[in-house]
């Protein structure tokens, strides 16, 4: 029981970092029709961004307290938003237009460009931090078995769920999230009403990359132990969140990062953790034979 | 071209491939007025449109709008240029915003006035205090065309669960929530029963006393006859008649290529 418990929390707290993650690809999706395969490469962007600023912190005494934390995270976001941005300028919109598969495999391009920017700019060696929060509560104990949380996950859990309420304002209250809706359904009519397409997409990655950005460094924090070769897996699984959750479907996104993490957790737990990463993609197989349209995701209307 | 003139369209001609859809129309829609285009089935009269409001690009020809003392190329501007430019439109299909509520619907109309408001997105982020002023205005404003298509009732209902005709009806208030000078419609009344067209050119009327040019295709005739100021009829691509609709009714070319006039189509 106690056993599970602890399980339950670390796979919440996993689940919470897929679920920043997919709903970067949910909303690309969404509003222009492709999976941006380079997205996990943003979040590795996002997590080196927040190594670097931490050692640079460090170095300079300065890494104390939630102040610092809020700190790298903002610093991490604002220089991967511009990541976010560069790739969709870059990559994306000049094929606009172009046929379906010309901006995937340009994604795939993108994400290979960025590993290996990385690669050479921060050398490949794995980049270890020791870990900078500390500390934890004790839930129960149960024979011999402690169940831990720890102010890290507790920290994940309070950081996402408040970035996702204020994602969720924006995007239902707000003028630019009202754009972003209306460019999903009907893109062409939306500029047609005075909608600036391109700038509503642009800011579309924007965001994705933002959230990327906060699970790449609360992942650094966390797990202590980053490469440029994370964003390949983690973006996998994150992707295949959001296919679980109903590719599209925003809540669908994090309710799918939520079971990835969980049921990748609870695999490593009671069965064998080398095969955690197949019971996740066992997943995904399932999804797309049984329900395509994921958990809440919108059955695809044929346009005529 | 005169001065009264809103929008003129010189010469303009568009094809696909070998076929002419538009061959050289010219005319001109008056300020203030109601200019409907007529014409057969496959006269070109939506790809004319098409034309007008930045769908296609013409072949040749120009199309300009005379809006606050300044002349715009409209054939040369990119999709969200003409809303701003002054030039809003509703469609034969409807395209609203399905998922979205009517209101939501209006908002978007409203975003370039709204995100001007809010510094582009980053005040409305930060909670500037000029954010919920405006929205306040653009719900007042949204308020007011919900009003006026008898819409105001269900104006928190998603636009895709309004019956056919509100539907027809919230598209006309979406275009005008964009404050159009030159609002194009094609064919509005399709779809519609007698006592819906009626409400229909009553509502056309009054968005033109209220100072908005309205443009419109148009297959009810007792609609077209009975609110247009001047009539522009097409057949296979170009203009054979443009004058007011007691002349169009006896026009002869019009009669013929409306009965058919003994050629094998």
């Amino acid at each position: 029981m106690a056993y599970a418990l602890q399980q339950l929390i670390n796979g919440i707290s996993l689940g919470m970092i897929y679920g920043l993650i997919a709903v970067g690809y949910t909303m690309v999706y969404g509003i222009i029709g492709m999976i941006n395969f380079a997205h996990g490469d943003v979040f590795m962007i996002g997590a080196f961004t927040a190594l670097i600023t931490i050692v640079l912190l460090l170095s300079g005494g300065m890494m104390e307290g939630p102040g610092a934390i809020l700190l790298v995270l903002l610093v991490s976001m604002s220089v991967t938003a511009l990541y976010g941005w560069t790739v969709e300028r870059l990559a994306y919109r000049p094929l606009r237009g172009s046929f379906r598969l010309a901006p995937l495999i340009s994604a795939i391009g993108m994400s290979i460009l960025l590993q290996n920017y990385v690669q050479v700019s921060q050398g490949a060696r794995v980049k270890p931090l020791e870990p900078i929060v500390r500390g934890g509560f004790e839930v129960m104990r149960e024979g011999g078995f402690v169940v831990q949380l720890s102010t890290i996950q507790i920290m994940i859990v309070s950081i996402t769920l408040s970035v996702l309420a204020v994602f969720t304002w924006l995007v239902t209250r707000t003028p630019l999230g009202r754009a972003m809706r209306a460019c999903e359904q009907d893109r062409k009519m939306a500029a047609l009403l005075g909608v600036d397409t391109d700038r509503t997409i642009s800011l579309t990655f924007v965001i994705g990359a933002a959230l990327a950005a906060v699970a790449g460094s609360l992942y650094l924090i966390r797990y202590g132990v980053i490469d440029f070769y994370i964003g390949f897996l983690v973006g996998v699984k994150a992707f295949t969140a959001a296919v679980l959750g109903g590719i599209g479907s925003l809540p669908g996104a994090v309710l799918g990062g939520l079971l990835i993490g969980l049921i990748e957790t609870f695999w490593s737990a009671y069965f064998s953790v080398q095969y955690k990463d197949v019971a996740a993609f066992a997943v995904l197989v399932m999804v797309l034979i049984f329900m395509p349209t994921g958990l809440l995701g919108r059955q695809e209307v044929e346009k005529v | 071209m005169s001065q009264a003139a809103i929008l003129s369209v010189e010469a303009v001609t568009m094809r696909f491939g070998g076929l002419t859809a538009v061959n050289a129309v010219s005319f001109a829609a008056e300020r203030g007025a109601i200019t409907a285009i007529i014409g057969p089935n496959g006269a070109g009269k939506t790809t004319l449109f098409n034309c007008i409001t930045g769908f296609y690009r013409p072949s040749e020809g120009a199309i300009t709008l005379h809006h606050e003392g300044r002349d715009t190329a409209l054939h040369r501007l990119a999709g969200h240029k003409i809303a701003r430019a002054g030039v809003a439109r509703t469609f034969q299909n409807i395209r609203l915003f399905q998922g979205m509520t009517a209101l939501e619907n209006l908002l978007v109309a409203q975003h370039n006035r709204l995100m001007a408001a809010t510094g582009f997105g980053i005040g409305a982020v930060l909670g500037l205090s000029r954010y919920p002023a405006a929205e306040r205005d653009a719900i007042d404003r949204a308020r007011h065309w919900l009003e006026m298509t008898a819409l105001l009732d269900r104006a928190d209902d998603p636009a895709g669960s309004l019956p056919y005709g509100a539907q027809r009806r919230l598209e006309i208030a979406r275009a005008m929530c964009t404050e159009p000078a030159l609002l194009c419609l094609d064919e509005p009344a399709a779809g519609l029963n007698p006592r819906e067209s009626e409400a229909l050119s009553a509502l056309l009327r009054s968005i033109r006393d209220g100072g908005c040019s309205l443009l419109l295709i148009e297959h009810d005739m007792s609609v077209v006859m009975g609110i247009s100021d001047r009539i522009v009829v097409l057949d296979h691509g170009a203009k054979i008649a443009d004058a007011a609709p007691a002349v169009i009714r006896a026009d002869a070319r019009v009669i013929a290529a409306y009965l058919g006039e003994g050629d094998e189509e």
